[in-house]
């Protein structure tokens, strides 16, 4: 269910980093909760985030919720098709609705984030 | 899943869990707000069929010689208009005019009035009514005799029809018939609060179950949907009805609220009167209004509202409408603003957003 190269949040964001570059996401776990999203707010490529603050938001049917950034750094990219289809993140949470990339600024932050196991384990219990 | 010790829950519980339900606390009971999403729910009661477990609501029995009054008394609209067998929706007032709740009184016969009431109001309800007791009449707090399910949709009838001998197309909207559903007792009403056609049944909580589960096997070929709050909220938001703690609440007059309709205020004295009568002589000062957003947001409830930058009102429910594709609300504005066709703005997490206020019902089924 988790892939095991991603590196998790309490907060229910993922990220995968591939040398200084990351893609974050929110959890399967974390859209489930949501339900039906319908829209989704992100930060403007070149602005800069910082590990644990608000990165930008997601609403559902029911409510808002903000997303907090895995990591710090610079965002390089953002994920343009959730503006129109924000139901995507219901779909595919792990894969195509990625929400941004990010040039990270101190790589190693991702030791202070959980592995696939260990949030399996987080959520299992959160439950 | 486990639900804090703390929480009341329903005959229905474990089948909610069973169904994999996100369960949340709504007024200290542990309820489904949604099973398979919100969307899919609310088309489901739009389109075709849906069913609600509604247990967690309140109901209080009125009898005796003087029920009648009692009931009237206590309530805004006119019980002596009420046929047996027909209900209707009204206010349980403070004598400062607000609301103690908002309910659905049905009449059973001469001598006995049933009282249909919010979960989380119950208690306070039955208190209310009782203090106010100077008649011939008894009250019960009824609640653990009844479960409470709600069928909803156009092919509410064709599925419920299946489980009862009692002809349903023969029940007018707003009236009820004690019969039978599924071999088992039940008060058939014609009523609901989701702005589409249905029927709300009153069951003994032990047949809740087997009943529950009949109706979805009843509904399966219309493709029948359980569904929860999250879904009830939007389909009733949408229908303009007043959800308590919102739209309405103890600082909230019904003529506030948009809910002159439900106040007879020549039917004689009823707690709440006065305080209307001079609310309507001095003229009011805010009213309930919708809107419609026109900038990117969901204006949601609590929010501000604001006119040319100057705080207005404030947003009493909020959310997107999945029948008509917008984002709807209701907002308390001065009463000079609260027409249709008036710009406000929304103050979604510190910017204005630009919304308009609209006619309501949002949503009207057709006939």
């Amino acid at each position: 269910m988790y892939p095991e190269n991603f590196r998790y949040t309490k907060e229910h964001e993922w990220v995968l980093a591939e040398g200084d570059s990351a893609t974050v996401g929110i959890t399967d776990h974390a859209q489930e909760e949501l339900g039906d999203i319908v829209y989704v707010d992100l930060p403007k490529v070149g602005s800069r985030v910082e590990q644990g603050k608000s990165l930008g938001s997601v609403e559902s049917v029911k409510a808002v919720s903000d997303i907090y950034s895995p990591v710090s750094g610079e965002v390089t990219e953002v994920n343009s098709t959730l503006a129109d289809s924000p139901e995507k993140l219901n779909e595919d949470p792990h894969g195509a609705a990625w929400l941004v990339k990010i040039r990270l600024s101190a790589t190693g932050e991702l030791q202070n984030l959980m592995t696939a196991s260990d949030y399996q384990t987080y959520v299992g219990a959160e439950k | 899943m486990q639900s804090a010790p703390s929480l009341r829950t329903t005959p229905l519980h474990s089948v909610h869990c069973g169904l994999s339900a996100k369960m949340v606390d709504f007024g200290g009971w542990d309820m489904p707000v949604q099973y398979s999403g919100i969307l899919e729910e609310h088309h489901a009661v739009r389109r075709a069929v849906g069913v609600f477990d509604v247990s967690h609501m309140g109901e209080i029995e009125i009898r005796g010689p003087e029920a009648a009054q009692l009931t009237d008394f206590v309530t805004t609209n006119h019980v002596a208009r009420l046929k047996t067998g027909q209900a209707h929706y009204s206010g349980l007032l403070y004598e400062t005019g607000g609301f103690v709740d908002d309910i659905l009184v049905h009449k059973v016969a001469d001598d006995h009035y049933f009282l249909c009431v919010n979960a989380s109001n119950q208690d306070k309800d039955f208190e209310h009514i009782r203090s106010a007791n100077r008649f011939d009449a008894e009250v019960e707090n009824a609640g653990p005799r009844y479960s409470q399910l709600a069928i909803q949709g156009p092919k509410a009838l064709a599925t419920l029809q299946k489980l009862t001998p009692v002809d349903l197309s023969a029940i007018r909207y707003y009236w009820f018939t004690d019969g039978e559903v599924a071999g088992t007792p039940a008060r058939i009403a014609h009523t609901g609060y989701t702005g589409e056609d249905g029927y709300e049944i009153y069951v003994p909580p032990a047949e809740a179950e087997r009943i529950w589960n009949l109706v979805l096997d009843a509904g399966a070929e219309f493709g029948i949907k359980p569904c929860g709050l999250g879904a009830r909220n939007t389909l009733r938001l949408e229908a303009k009805m007043a959800l308590y703690g919102h739209e309405i609440d103890a600082s909230i007059s019904p003529l506030e609220a948009d809910l002159g309709w439900i106040v007879k205020l020549d039917k004689g004295d009823f707690i709440g009167r006065g305080a209307l009568v001079r609310q309507k002589e001095k003229g009011l000062t805010r009213r309930l209004i919708g809107f419609e957003m026109r900038g990117r947001g969901i204006g949601r409830d609590g929010y501000e509202v604001s006119i040319d930058g100057v705080p207005a009102g404030w947003v009493t429910s909020g959310s997107p409408s999945p029948t008509l594709c917008k984002n709807i609300g209701l907002c308390y504005l001065p009463i000079a603003h609260a027409q249709p066709g008036q710009a406000i703005q929304i103050l979604i997490r510190n910017q204005p957003v630009d919304a308009v206020t609209v006619e309501t019902p949002f949503y009207k089924r057709a006939k």
